[in-house]
């Protein structure tokens, strides 16, 4: 564990801390900011380490908002729905993880692009299990309050994010993490070597979906309602992007530092310019990509550390 | 009958999706991008010309004098300002800038143009045709040779004209190109600017039949998506087989499962092409 990783942890003990210093909008801020810094951490597995551009977050935050969802409105206590969801979605992305990482490249884009229009298509089309179009009601935990509630979401979400944290800072130490970064420096040379690269790429595959799969739960807990159009987002596939690139592709802290920056600026868009939101990021998006193409993180503070060392 | 009635929706709608695709299929091809703001482009195409027919009264069968240039300049100084300082990153950086772009080009479609349904009604309506019992709307007809007609000059431009050989001497080998003497930056500006102007004439031709909303433009590029895939990239002739056979699998899995499963067969299919045949029905090997 090196000192970038102890940092990571020390952020997100710092993110616990808020209760006792924010109000009801900073735990919503806090909860979204956990969400995201989950999401950017999962897509970093497959996107950072392993180099694949994956844009299936949003098929697998869908799945468990709808696993989870499901499994509430039959009567399943909540720990319980997140923990099967969790399960499923490793299982399910590990599974396709060994069929679509088999292609490179754009064709993987593209891949994973369908499997969230697949999936919504399946979710919106099984109205009896899911509401379909409809989206589907999710029953209120046995409400103690709705701050009580309000600080018991954004725990659950924190330790979501905490375990994600773990699950990165692991395989980024671990031969899987190592494996990972062969495959993303030249597939088939590892290949040649023996590294069994249809494992290694199933494993990060499911490992970047369980937690995302998980956070997807607690989301559908967290709103009470869910439709097809709204868990399905593909900008829930965009954003982890957006905010790896704003902290720097690979590294998990940067990752995380970028999924807060991220949702300061997306808050301070929505509040001010609200029928334009969507081009105010787009917009974002482009400068980021013409301007800062390595990140935040990269630039600068990585020049002035670089030359404070040498001195 | 139905079995006639169903190939014959197949064969009018398949030139259509092959239309929609064939500038996505160029600019996959040619620059290695995918183009995510080529769905917004066929909305604004499909725009401009209602604009036209309800301002002006041009009908949309000469509106595409106008689009194709003006789309063409538009594609050009996008690929010229800002694609082209990004050609050679990997993919997740060219695709992410095309998002973002869709998504300022979306956003601003809503905003100007607000996001009801429109639909271009031609006064008088065309009526339809029927024959032996088939029958076929007179303005889906003009939209599908309007269609050919587009997919032909295409055809005809990359095989016969100065600048179509050299997209093409690009797509096969970009070095050899270069060494050969060809200005690759301007072919590539060249090659959006026409996959722009594609989708500005497709927006133009869909006007016609389809109602028009910028919330409608991710499922035209879906299935920009999936002709390429199915058809092979880059080819014209792929792109109408690709097109052909998407429309024919939505209609038998319209009439066999229901309409509403048409979607997941069409995006099923896509994976399942991918994974065994990612170079298409007529593409060849070899192209990542």
């Amino acid at each position: 564990m090196n000192r970038l990783h102890l940092a990571l942890l020390l952020l997100i003990g710092c993110i616990a801390a808020l209760p006792w210093f924010g109000g009801p909008y900073a735990l919503r801020l806090g909860t979204t900011a956990c969400l995201y810094a989950t999401l950017a951490l999962s897509w970093n597995v497959v996107g950072g380490f392993a180099g694949y551009p994956s844009f299936a977050t949003a098929a697998f935050f869908g799945f468990g908002a709808y696993a989870t969802g499901v499994l509430l409105t039959l009567g399943l206590p909540l720990s319980l729905s997140i923990l099967l969801s969790l399960l499923a979605a490793l299982l399910l992305a590990g599974l396709l993880g060994a069929v679509l990482l088999r292609l490179r490249g754009h064709y993987f884009a593209i891949a994973s692009l369908s499997l969230v229009e697949v999936l919504r298509e399946l979710v919106n089309n099984a109205t009896d299990l899911t509401g379909g179009g409809m989206g589907l009601n999710i029953p209120l935990a046995a409400g103690s309050g709705i701050l009580a509630d309000a600080v018991f979401f954004f725990y659950a979400m924190w330790a979501v994010l905490l375990a994600t944290a773990l699950m990165v800072i692991g395989v980024s130490m671990s031969k899987l993490g190592f494996g990972l970064a062969c495959i993303r420096q030249n597939e088939t040379a590892a290949g040649m070597i023996g590294l069994n690269a249809t494992l290694y790429k199933s494993l990060a595959f499911g490992l970047s979906a369980c937690f995302v799969s998980a956070a997807g739960g607690l989301y559908a807990a967290w709103v009470h309602y869910i439709d097809p159009s709204d868990v399905f987002d593909i900008l829930y596939s965009v954003k982890p992007i957006v905010m790896a690139l704003m902290g720097g592709i690979g590294s998990p802290l940067g990752v995380a530092c970028g999924a807060l920056v991220y949702l300061g600026l997306e808050e301070v868009v929505w509040r001010h310019y609200i029928q334009i939101h969507s081009g105010v990021l787009g917009l974002l998006i482009v400068v980021l990509l013409l301007c800062l193409p390595h990140g935040l993180l990269s630039l600068r503070l990585g020049a002035l550390w670089r030359r404070a060392r040498h001195v | 009958m139905l079995t006639a009635q169903l190939l014959i929706n197949a064969l009018v709608l398949g030139c259509l999706y092959a239309c929609i695709a064939i500038g996505f299929s160029l600019v996959w091809g040619v620059l290695n991008v995918i183009n995510l703001i080529h769905g917004s482009f066929i909305v604004l195409g499909a725009y401009l010309a209602f604009g036209l027919y309800q301002w002006l009264a041009i009908p949309p069968w000469y509106a595409w004098v106008v689009a194709a240039p003006l789309f063409f300049i538009v594609g050009y100084g996008l690929q010229r300002l800002l694609l082209n300082r990004v050609i050679t990153a990997p993919v997740l950086v060219t695709l992410t800038l095309t998002f973002g772009l869709d998504l300022i080009l979306n956003n601003a479609m809503i905003y100007a143009f607000k996001a009801d349904y429109r639909k271009l009604t031609l006064r008088p309506p065309l009526g339809s045709l029927s024959l032996f019992g088939v029958v076929v709307p007179v303005d889906r007809l003009i939209a599908t040779g309007l269609a050919l007609a587009l997919t032909g000059v295409l055809y005809w431009l990359l095989r016969r004209s100065r600048v179509g050989r050299a997209i093409v001497a690009v797509r096969l080998d970009r070095d050899a190109a270069v060494l050969m003497g060809v200005n690759v930056k301007s072919i590539y500006a060249t090659a959006f600017g026409l996959g722009a102007a594609l989708a500005g004439c497709a927006g133009v031709l869909m006007a016609l039949i389809f109602p028009i909303s910028a919330l409608t433009s991710s499922s035209y590029l879906g299935k920009a998506f999936v002709v390429c895939v199915l058809g092979g990239l880059g080819s014209v002739s792929g792109a109408l087989a690709g097109g052909l056979l998407l429309a024919l699998v939505e209609g038998i899995g319209s009439a066999t499962i229901g309409p509403s499963h048409a979607t997941t067969l069409s995006f099923a299919l896509l994976i399942v092409f991918l994974i065994v045949r990612p170079q298409g029905l007529l593409g060849r090997k070899g192209f990542e």
